[in-house]
């Protein structure tokens, strides 16, 4: 018995019980007579009754009744200003996926270039260098102007976020193929489109799959605030109204479905990448 | 003629401060045909350097490598290597990482008969049973075996290996020598072998070759082991020629090529 409690995802469960309790206590007592900050900001945020409530932060089973609530109408789509969240969610991905599969597209074949001609690596690093830190939404305004559509935008917002780690790591990865598998391609003669299809691709495919980890990673936490900055729709968005709503509840709920589908995407390109990186 | 000939090959690399260095300093070498030849020596004398300079690997720095009288420039199919760390790849089983040699070596040949000289290859190693396992599936004597296999089925005129069997433990070493032994002597295969191991070196040559101690390695001695073949592995440890050359190159590692660090 005393064994079982020593595996860690029992640690995890009393780890989360203990918050979700000291949450529900904080959260249910009365907490005496309001003190003026918070009646200052109950009146500027519109609240009229923050007398009558404990607190401003719901309790877990206020959250836990509105999560049920959300995820009964998840899936509403006959009022567009009232959405249900499985469609915020689903635009969301949209925009990563396609935002993403762009990326994709221009960096897997120019990160190999890069790799494989250094000339041209040392003539793009300035650029990359310069680029790269910038925080995607420093663009957000730049793309609103020139595509003067939100959708759009934000979809160039993942693209530019998801394209440096997947091209950084497709050119190093093309780059460094280990020395004892290029002397095999020289001493047996394979000719150089054969070695870059057979040898150097797949000795790269692990670097580059864990590019697209890491990129995809990133499109998941950028494009909720490309949203909230610059869309009608998807669950940055989602989260952004329900605040102008002060609908906390549901702005947990939808942080924690945020956090769930984040972890979902990384497990499956974690298991992609072990489907298709070489064993040794 | 001699199958190959090392001319007066010197090597030098710059280091990353600009300083350059001598590795080998004028070597010369005529290796006869089907003609058995380890070479010895310390750690870092430039085995290695000098045979990836016959593999066409390297440029040397100055003299020339001649292999049946044509300058080696480059890598050739008529020279084949097998690598210290078996250079399998491991996205491709074992029968196409010989495949991938062998298309290269018999270019134009249909596809059945590709296949057929990589699968035959395997079989002469005995690895029938792993032709189409990939190499994490294997032990480590398999993947040399592979590797053995990949270099004799493009029918090199020289075949170079570079401590082959350096990881191996002793037993499966042993086999992968008679293995060898017996493929050479079958194919009638110019052989030039690094190797840190005497007796490995005195079971399987005709000549040793020993190199001073770098850097300007140079050769320093060179033995013909006239102990008639076929050779037996339990009578060689007590034969008194074998003991003669085993006393004597540990001699000329230990005396006339010490470490740095013993010599001072
Ligand atoms: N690419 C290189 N650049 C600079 N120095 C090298 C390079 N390759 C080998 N050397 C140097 O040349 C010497 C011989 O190396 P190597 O041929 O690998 O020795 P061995 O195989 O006998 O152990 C060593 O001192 C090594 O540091
Ligand atoms: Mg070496």
């Amino acid at each position: 018995m005393l064994h079982r409690l020593r595996q860690p995802w029992v640690a995890s469960l009393a780890i989360f019980v203990g918050f979700i309790c000291i949450w529900a206590w904080l959260t249910t007592t009365p907490s005496g007579p309001v003190n003026a900050a918070d009646a200052e900001y109950a009146r500027l945020a519109g609240q009229s009754a923050a007398g009558q409530q404990a607190s401003a932060i719901p309790s877990p089973r206020a959250v836990a009744l509105r999560g049920y609530e959300l995820i009964a109408h998840a899936l509403d789509d006959d009022n567009p200003n009232n959405l249900g969240i499985a469609w915020h969610l689903v635009y969301s991905m949209g925009r990563v996926a396609l935002g993403f599969t762009l990326a994709l597209a221009v960096a897997v074949p120019l990160g190999f270039i890069l790799g494989l001609w250094p000339a041209c690596y040392q003539a793009l690093d300035p650029f990359i260098q310069v680029l790269r830190p910038v925080s995607p939404l420093a663009w957000m305004p730049l793309a609103l102007y020139t595509f003067r559509d939100s959708t759009i935008s934000t979809i160039f917002i993942i693209f530019i976020c998801a394209v440096w780690p997947m091209l950084i790591s497709t050119a190093t990865g093309t780059a460094s193929v280990r020395a004892e598998w290029l002397n095999v391609s020289r001493v047996f003669g394979v000719p150089r489109l054969e070695h870059v299809t057979r040898v150097v691709f797949p000795a790269s495919v692990p670097m580059i799959l864990s590019g697209m980890r890491i990129s995809i990673g990133i499109a998941w936490f950028v494009i909720v605030a490309a949203e909230m900055v610059g869309a009608q729709s998807g669950i940055g968005y989602f989260i952004w109204n329900e605040w102008n709503n002060l609908q906390i509840a549901s702005m947990i709920v939808a942080i924690v479905l945020v956090g769930g589908i984040g972890l979902a995407l990384d497990v499956i390109l974690k298991r992609i990448g072990e489907g298709l990186s070489f064993r040794e | 003629m001699a199958d190959l000939n090392i001319n007066d090959v010197s090597m030098s690399f710059v280091d990353r401060s600009g300083k350059a260095l001598l590795a080998l300093d004028r070597i010369s070498l005529a290796i006869e045909h089907s003609e058995f030849v380890c070479l010895i020596g310390h750690s870092g004398c430039g085995k290695s350097t000098l045979l990836n300079i016959v593999a066409g690997l390297l440029r040397p720095t100055s003299g020339a490598i001649r292999c049946a009288g044509a300058v080696v420039t480059g890598p050739g199919p008529e020279r084949a290597m097998v690598f210290q760390s078996h250079a399998l790849l491991p996205w491709m089983t074992c029968v196409e990482n010989v495949h991938l040699a062998v298309k290269q070596a018999f270019r134009g040949a249909p596809r059945s008969e590709l296949m057929d000289r990589a699968e035959q290859a395997l079989k002469l190693v005995h690895l029938e049973h792993a032709i189409g396992k990939y190499p994490f599936e294997i032990s480590g004597g398999m993947k040399q075996r592979v590797g053995i296999a990949r270099a004799f089925a493009v029918q090199p005129k020289v075949l170079l290996l570079d401590e082959p069997f350096g990881a191996l433990d002793a037993l499966t070493r042993s086999s992968l020598q008679d293995e060898l032994v017996r493929i050479v002597e079958t194919t009638k295969t110019t052989v030039v072998m690094v190797t840190h191991d005497i007796d490995e070196a005195i079971f399987l040559s005709d000549r040793i070759v020993a190199l001073s101690n770098g850097p300007a390695a140079r050769i320093g001695r060179i033995w013909k082991v006239e102990t008639p073949r076929p050779r037996d592995r339990l009578k060689l440890t007590s034969d008194f020629e074998v003991i003669k050359y085993r006393k004597e190159i540990l001699e000329f590692l230990y005396k006339k090529a010490p470490f740095p660090q013993l010599a001072s």
